[in-house]
């Protein structure tokens, strides 16, 4: 009985009442932080920033700035994925486009995409495009090397079975090399997720009209400190929920194509 | 005329650092139709390196393996292999699509191939593990996913390795006993690799002993003139146990002193 409680419990806090517990915690400490500790302007407590992003959400600033970085996030992204997950399907399973490519994968993907920054906007102006090419790059070597790798991982009995079982090289691509590699693919895509936050954030501050680095680089000028807070709280946030519906969807593939069986 | 031939057959394998180690030559064996043909030897002596060159994964370095009459030249759905280890089930397949997975590359249709793998599943005795995955079940019961697998593909001959190796010895002898039953039951051709005595004298119908290796060959083949269920406690069964036991020791002691 007490056993069955307990039990009951410890399954809640480790379900989503552990989070809301743990965000409560945060919050608290936040605001005891600002109240009693660092007592100064510069560290609005989260009650303050709280009704400053009500304001923001009311006028529509926050969700205007917010759509704009997320569009760009999700058109880089989804577009870096396209391309990057049949490039490293190649490259794990083709030796000469491996030897080719990776040179390129090889020297690209130790030059940040932040330091990508400038060169984006001297080619492709302030506009739209190159914080798309920018999440294109954060994203794609992330994916190609996930891919490729997860390719050479593939149990060499598992590939024989299906020639001995008479598949084709075709079908042995489509049915044994593609769905063996899904979860390294998911894995390398919720990586490239989080640089995409990063790179984005960058980007914004230093070239663009909106977005919540734009946001972020307003509120250091006119000093708005609040504001500030909301919108890396609102990173925070969305970062938060992205890489939840990313896992949730890597666990329930991982039921079906888990590597290990 | 015999389904398998091995013609003289060699192969060296090339290391890393570029040494040559042959595993086995002047390989020599005739595999007849319908029979259940056990290849016994020491660990290492090259008994893999057989069975993947017949299967195609492997080619001979000098000499010819001939299957009704012409030359292996890759893998093919005539010789069914059932790996040792499980991982090369599809973990993201259920039971019974691991099973159909053969048909489903010939394009068989969705019901008759349901209906064919369903068969077969029943025929290993996992009639009703069909919806689970390769992940929730059990090492023997993964064994006779791959059985299934290749039988429902009717190949000519079915190449097994060590199939049972891992599983416990009470499992292992249940599965001894399925695996003779289905053999009755189809009579398929089969080249079984084990290297322990008491499987091989319980499956098969003649016996190949290894010598250790390097260079491996063929010592001698035991025929063994049992039918129908075999008791390990019967004299005839016994004879046979000590007459492949007396062949293949000396060579377990050489293999060992040459490990070591
Ligand atoms: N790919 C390879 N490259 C180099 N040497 C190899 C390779 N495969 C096997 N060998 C060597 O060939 C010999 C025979 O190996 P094989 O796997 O055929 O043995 P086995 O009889 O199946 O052994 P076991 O009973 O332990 O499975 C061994 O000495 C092994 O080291
Ligand atoms: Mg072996």
């Amino acid at each position: 009985m007490i056993r069955d409680s307990d039990g009951a419990a410890r399954r809640a806090l480790s379900g989503y009442g552990g989070y809301v517990l743990g965000f409560i915690s945060l919050f608290v400490i936040w605001q005891l932080a600002s109240l009693y500790l660092v007592s100064s302007v510069l560290f609005p407590p989260p009650t303050v920033v709280f009704r400053k992003g009500v304001l923001l959400v009311r006028n529509g600033v926050l969700l205007e700035h917010l759509s704009a970085s997320l569009q760009r996030i999700l058109a880089g992204f989804i577009a870096g994925s396209l391309l990057g997950i049949p490039i490293g399907l190649a490259m794990g399973s083709f030796r000469p486009v491996r030897r080719v490519l990776e040179p390129y994968t090889e020297f690209l993907r130790f030059i940040p995409s932040v330091a990508m920054i400038t060169v984006a906007v001297i080619w492709f102006g302030i506009g739209e495009a190159s914080k798309i090419f920018l999440i294109i790059y954060t994203t794609i070597f992330i994916v190609i090397l996930n891919t490729a790798a997860g390719v050479s991982a593939i149990a060499p009995d598992k590939i024989r079975a299906a020639q001995s079982l008479g598949a084709t090289r075709a079908q042995i691509f489509i049915h044994v090399a593609m769905p063996a590699t899904v979860p390294y693919i998911l894995t390398g895509m919720r990586l490239a997720m989080g640089n995409s936050f990063t790179t984005i954030v960058a980007a914004e501050l230093i070239a663009a009209n909106d977005g919540l680095g734009k946001m972020l680089w307003d509120g250091r000028l006119f000093m708005l400190v609040d504001e500030i807070f909301v919108s890396l709280v609102t990173l925070g946030l969305l970062g938060f929920v992205v890489d939840r519906m990313f896992r949730w969807s890597i666990y329930t593939f991982a039921g079906k194509y888990s590597p290990a069986t | 005329m015999p389904l398998v031939s091995f013609l003289d057959v060699e192969k060296t394998y090339r290391s890393l650092q570029g040494v040559d180690y042959p595993a086995v030559e002047h390989f020599n064996v005739e595999i007849e139709p319908g029979e259940f043909f056990c290849l016994l030897g020491p660990s290492g002596c090259g008994k893999t390196t057989v069975l993947k060159m017949l299967a195609g994964f492997e080619t001979p370095t000098t000499g010819q393996i001939l299957m009704e009459g012409r030359p292996v030249t890759g893998a093919s759905r005539d010789r069914g292999v059932v790996f040792q280890g499980d991982d090369s089930l599809y973990g993201w397949l259920t039971a019974v699509e691991n099973v159909e997975f053969g048909l489903r590359m010939r394009h068989v249709g969705k019901a008759e191939r349901r209906e064919r793998a369903l068969r077969y599943l029943e025929l290993v005795g996992l009639r009703g593990q069909e919806q689970k995955y390769p992940a929730e079940l059990s090492g023997g019961m993964k064994q006779r996913i791959q059985i299934a697998r290749v039988l429902v593909n009717e190949p000519k001959m079915l190449l097994m390795d060590e199939p049972f190796a891992a599983l416990d010895a009470q499992t292992r002898s249940l599965m001894q006993v399925e695996l003779a039953r289905i053999w009755q039951a189809t009579r398929t051709t089969v080249l079984f690799i084990t290297h322990d005595i008491d499987e091989a004298v319980t499956l098969g119908k003649r016996i190949g002993v290894m010598r250790a290796g390097p260079r491996s060959q063929v010592k001698g083949v035991v025929e063994v003139a049992l039918n129908g269920a075999r008791s390990r406690t019967d004299d005839a069964f016994l004879r046979y146990y000590k007459a492949v036991y007396e062949m293949i020791r000396d060579e377990v002691a050489k293999s060992i002193v040459g490990a070591s």
